[in-house]
């Protein structure tokens, strides 16, 4: 057999071996098997030069187009099959769609009272106030006598402050922060103490820890107009930009004069709800109170006066407001015990 | 403190509803907790009756059946339980229609068989006192049909208000009048002691000797009362007593309870015939001291108190309440009406410590003013003349140091706008004080103003007189304003962002904040198999809440067990909080309180999906991964230790968390003996973290990871089964020198036959990186090389072959 004929019989072989290829990896093997290095056409084309001068042409542009021929073939044939494949693999791929879908890992949540706390924390920031946290084992120092607690202020009593010893105690408020951050930091100050405090105190709307975040602001010229606008602001940051504060005399200790701020209802209107009933949240007054304030009293300045708060020289307002009342009303939690409970259930409801 | 709106505008000329006026208080500084009504309501429907006929049930021998005239065109028949009905009476008659202060409405109904068109009242149904034995009999004979409301006391509405203890002055009727006056713009009547029928000087018939002092008993007035009549009250005074919450007893109590409640100032009418020995000593109590007083309950008294003693020894405790044995009776006719004024803080102990508050110590512990005995002694007089027949002895027993001379303050008209941040002009303030009271001139850059005695205690400062034209100008003028803010510069600090960013990154892993109890039981520590001094509580609430936590894993187990018990499978819980370690150098001088971060995990870590029904369970490394992934999202470098001396932990199981080469914390799987007293039997992994002890990171230095490509080599490292796979790291580490970038190991492999006993496969996946240049393989080689080196020297491990 001449080598050109042997040439034809390779690529009639190849054309038959392709049709009859059932899958690519049956054609990888014919690439291999008809063009691969130790093929014998490719060893045709090398071996050309050498033949005899006079046939080396023909042999060599046969074997070349039966080589571009057998390539070609394979490479349409390849192309055929992997077409077929996929849909094959698509068609085995198929699922249920209407299975579940895998269960990410829930994303779990900040307490209410954390994400109350940070929201007014954040607000009060972006009013310029720093934020502090005091001791909660506190003395009495500090959490009365300091603040301008008669020494028979019902408070002092051991039926409703926990005591440690008689010196010292549970802080009752945030407020020994205030005398605590005067004798650190000179005026100005402008400060936010969120944190515990506790009272001898167990039932619905009471318990025996709870949270509250006090305020103070202590420069030359604060005023009790500014103590209206800043809750202003906090009341609009926190219960809707549609709100309004009003000031009510009041009476503190630590401050005069002093006042109990309400913040008008968000719930309703001047106290009727939508459908003309009395408001549930702000019992049809139109008002909830949320915080008691004032201007701080010149005792607890002159307390602090070397470092600086002089009560004739520099004034200022403190307020201090319980989380857990900011988050009742807010979401309208029913029982301030639940806030103890740590019940998953209640936990998650808050994103 | 209750007021009676129909008493209140005795004194004031009020042209509003109760609900108006307790608007207008509420934002003048008197605090309005409700409004309630007192007595009867739908008043048309109650009318004077004449009894006409008297007849007996024919079914019930108790019942009569009355013929009343009510005014109308035919006598109305009403059936009537009181044994006291009889034909010719004047009565207080309901009619169908009416609503009894209970709030039932009253029906036309059948009584045995007949028909009962109304009810004949008693006093206790129209709540103008407490009797009930018999119906309401008028003693004047008013004509049949009048309305009731015009000659009985029957209905008023009260204020029911929250008075703050520096205002002792408000409790009383005369006071909120005041109050209401300048809060309303009404006209206030002229006060009830403006007359005294009494007179002042010598008293003969009682001698008073105060023992106690001037500090304790200020001031001590009497008067004297001979040919008094006891009996009971008049309506009016009764329905204003019950208005109030009192309850009415005789004419003479009555009156002293009426004083007060109109005053502000107590008072006690002793029988003068049981004062034995004609003389009051006012003393200090003697230790153990015993004394029965009016609420029938036997007081032992301490040296600290203060009592009031006859010859036969205490009568009273001063100030509190008095004693059984001097009290009026129906049989007294001379008395001796007492006035005066006690300590304030020393009343406030006695009470205390005797478990007693009265009606009289709450208002004596808030430091009454001593003008104010006198104004009660004017009031009482007048009382017991025109209500008990009683002559007033001339004169009045008035022992006490003179009252201190009234206070004067310069109010400046700089400092009022310079406070409140708005002007009231001179004039308007000087106008406002006068009407609560105050005198005020004009005095240069401001008013002088002069306090009166009865808010001498309250009132002493500039800003106190500030609050009160403020209360009164009405805040709702009040600009709101922010502060000129010159330096206020609001930042979260280093310590503060990092824990927010630490409980952040454990929430978006699936976990629940929790807010524990400060509070631990005893028993908690033993518990926890651990013995740490704790701050305790002198008073705490219960056993379960008497000392203060030392750590937050109490806290997470009880909330992981509750929620347990309540069906939940994947505990994944939080706390972030304080915790209480008893350090003398604490700012209390007790403890220092560093803020902790805790998690604790427990059941699959995943919820079991149609795909994976047995997801792995949480443990120690799923627990460290965590720990990881917490401290890595806010750039912590960090290590385990092994090993935690924490008994709560499992010894095998327990690891030491270091920061910066210190100790942070503790990081495990918790004892099986102490989850299982928590009712947890799976297994528990938890961590506790100290952040006080962690500083913040500073900010992070750049790093070339993209420039050029890092280079990947596995080895697989046969060492001992002993050996920490953190040594192994470790010693491959610094081999790799700094072209190592990272090491991880991502299999343990174990097969005895294979690699001989007590050996394990510790797979690493290394990866090599230079910041210059990109590595070629002779370098990557030559580190290869020395890594394993140094494992072979330095740990005997040696490179497993491949297949």
């Amino acid at each position: 057999m001449s080598v050109t004929d042997r040439i034809e019989q390779l690529e009639r072989e190849a054309q038959a071996a392709a049709a009859a290829a059932a899958s690519t990896v049956a054609i990888e093997e014919l690439r291999v098997r008809y063009l691969g290095r130790r093929a014998e056409l490719p060893n045709l084309l090398r071996d050309v030069a050498q033949l005899p001068t006079d046939q080396r042409g023909a042999v060599g542009s046969a074997a070349n187009r039966a080589r571009k021929e057998i390539e070609a073939l394979l490479e349409r044939r390849a192309g055929e099959l992997a077409v077929a494949e996929l849909e094959a693999r698509l068609r085995s791929e198929r699922v249920d769609v209407t299975l579940p879908g895998d269960p990410l890992p829930a994303i779990g949540r900040l307490h209410l009272i954390t994400q109350t706390r940070r929201e007014i924390e954040d607000v009060f920031i972006g009013l310029g106030f720093n934020v502090a946290e005091g001791p909660e084992i506190e003395s009495v120092h500090y959490n009365f006598d300091a603040l301008n607690h008669d020494p028979q202020h019902p408070a002092r009593a051991w039926t409703d402050t926990f005591y440690v010893t008689d010196e010292v105690l549970l802080r009752t408020h945030t407020s020994p922060m205030q005398v605590r951050a005067m004798e650190r930091t000179p005026p100005p100050l402008y400060l936010i103490v969120p944190g515990r405090v506790y009272r001898r105190d167990s039932d619905v709307t009471h318990t025996p820890q709870f949270h509250q975040v006090e305020g103070l602001a202590v420069d030359e010229d604060i005023t009790l107009a500014d103590l209206k606008g800043t809750l202003l602001e906090f009341a609009r940051a926190i219960f809707g930009a549609e709100r309004e504060v009003r000031l009510r005399p009041h009476f503190f200790p630590f401050t005069e004069p002093s006042v109990e701020v309400d913040v008008s209802c968000f719930a309703c209107s001047g106290g009727l709800a939508a459908g003309g009933e009395r408001c549930g949240i702000c019992k049809g007054t139109g008002w909830l109170e949320i915080l008691g304030s004032g201007m701080v009293d010149p005792n607890v300045l002159a307390g602090v006066a070397a470092n600086g708060y002089d009560p004739e020289r520099v004034q200022g307002f403190a307020f201090g407001m319980g989380i857990e009342r900011i988050a009742m009303l807010k979401h309208g939690v029913s029982d301030l015990r639940l806030f103890y409970d740590n019940d998953v259930r209640f936990l998650e409801q808050f994103a | 403190m209750r007021v009676p709106l129909e008493w209140l505008r005795e004194y004031c000329d009020l042209h509003m509803d109760a609900h108006t006026l307790a608007q207008r208080l509420a934002l003048t500084g008197t605090e309005v907790e409700r409004v309630e009504h007192h007595g009867v309501s739908e008043l048309e429907h109650f009318v004077v009756g004449h009894v006409l006929e008297r007849r007996k049930h024919p079914d019930a021998d108790r019942l009569s059946v009355c013929m009343v005239d009510t005014g109308g065109s035919a006598a109305a028949q009403i059936v009537c339980g009181a044994p006291n009905v009889a034909a010719g009476q004047t009565v207080a008659v309901a009619r169908p229609g009416a609503v009894m202060p209970d709030g039932t409405r009253l029906r036309r109904a059948k009584l045995r068989g007949i028909e009962s068109q109304g009810m004949i009242l008693s006093e206790r149904e129209l709540q103008i006192s407490d009797e009930h034995t018999g119906i309401m009999v008028l003693e004047q004979a008013h004509a049949p049909g009048t309305p009731l409301a015009d000659v009985a006391p029957i209905a008023t509405d009260v204020l029911v208000l929250e008075v703050t203890p520096n205002r002792p002055d408000c409790l009383s009727i005369y006071g909120v009048a005041r109050e209401a006056a300048a809060a309303t713009g009404a006209q206030l009547r002229a006060a009830p002691w403006d007359y005294d029928p009494g007179s002042l000087g010598e008293l003969h018939g009682i001698e008073v000797l105060n023992e106690a002092g001037d500090e304790l008993c200020p001031r001590f007035t009497a008067r004297i009362f001979d040919g008094l009549r006891v009996g009971p009250s008049p309506l009016w005074l009764k329905a204003r007593l019950m208005a109030c919450g009192q309850r009415p007893i005789s004419n003479v109590v009555d009156i002293t309870n009426y004083v007060m409640l109109l005053t502000g100032q107590p008072m006690h009418a002793f029988d003068r015939e049981r004062i034995t020995g004609g003389r009051l000593t006012v003393r200090p109590a003697l230790d153990g001291e015993l004394l029965a007083t009016l609420d029938g309950q036997q007081r032992t008294l301490s040296a600290s108190m203060v009592v009031i003693a006859d010859a036969e020894g205490a009568t009273s405790a001063a100030g509190v309440m008095g004693g059984g044995r001097s009290e009026v009776s129906e049989q007294t006719t001379s008395i001796v009406s007492e006035a005066a004024t006690w300590n304030g803080p020393n009343i406030h102990a006695t009470s205390q410590a005797l478990g007693l508050r009265s009606e009289a110590s709450s208002r004596f512990e808030k430091g009454l003013a001593a003008e104010q005995t006198l104004w009660a002694q004017a009031v009482a007089t007048r009382l017991f003349q025109d209500l008990c027949e009683a002559r007033v002895r001339p004169g009045t027993l008035d022992i006490g140091a003179p009252p201190a001379p009234p206070l004067e303050i310069h109010l400046r008209d700089a400092r009022i706008e310079r406070l409140l941040g708005m002007v009231i002009p001179r004039a308007r303030c000087r106008e406002l004080l006068e009407t609560i009271g105050f005198d005020a001139s004009d005095g240069g850059d401001g008013l002088d103003v002069t306090v009166p005695d009865f808010r001498r205690a309250d009132v002493t400062r500039e800003a106190d007189l500030i609050e009160e034209v403020a209360r009164l100008a009405g805040l709702e003028r009040l600009p709101a304003t922010l502060p000129a803010r010159r330096a206020a510069v609001g930042r979260l600090t280093a310590a503060q962002r990092l824990r927010r960013r630490l409980e952040d990154t454990l929430a978006a892993q699936g976990l629940h904040e929790i807010v524990g109890w400060s509070f631990a039981a005893v028993e908690q520590a033993a518990r926890l198999l651990e013995q740490h001094p704790a701050v305790e509580l002198a008073n705490p609430m219960s056993s379960e809440q008497s000392r203060m936590r030392t750590s937050l894993l109490g806290s997470l187990l009880d909330a992981a067990a509750r929620n347990r018990a309540r069906g939940a499978t994947r505990i994944g819980l939080f706390e972030s909080g304080a915790v209480y370690l008893p350090d003398p150098d604490g700012p209390s001088g007790v403890a220092r309180e560093p803020h902790h971060l805790a998690a604790l995990v427990s059941g699959p870590v995943r919820p079991p999906s149609w795909r994976e029904q047995h997801p792995p369970q949480a443990d120690f490394f799923a627990v460290k991964g965590l720990l990881g992934a917490v401290l890595e999202s806010a750039g912590i470098a960090w290590q385990l230790v092994a090993g935690a001396e924490r008994p709560f932990l499992h010894p095998g199981r327990a690891a030491t968390v270091e920061v910066a080469g210190a100790s942070v914390g503790w990081l495990g799987e918790i004892h099986p003996r102490v989850a299982g007293d928590w009712d947890l039997d799976e297994a528990v992994a938890a961590f506790e973290l100290d952040l006080s002890t962690i500083d913040p990171p500073g900010p992070q230095a750049f790093t070339d990871l993209v420039s050029f490509p890092a280079v990947r080599e596995d080895l697989a490292i046969v060492v001992p089964e002993s050996l920490p796979a953190g040594e192994l790291v470790a010693v491959i580490a610094t081999a790799g020198g700094p072209l190592l970038q990272a090491s991880e190991i991502f299999d343990v492999f174990r097969d005895e036959q294979r690699l001989g006993a007590g050996l394990k496969s510790v797979a690493v996946r290394l990866s090599f990186r230079a910041g210059d240049r990109t590595l070629t393989d002779e370098e990557v080689a030559r580190q290869r090389n020395l890594i394993v080196v140094a494992v072979e020297n330095q740990l005997g491990g040696r490179l497993r072959d491949a297949g």
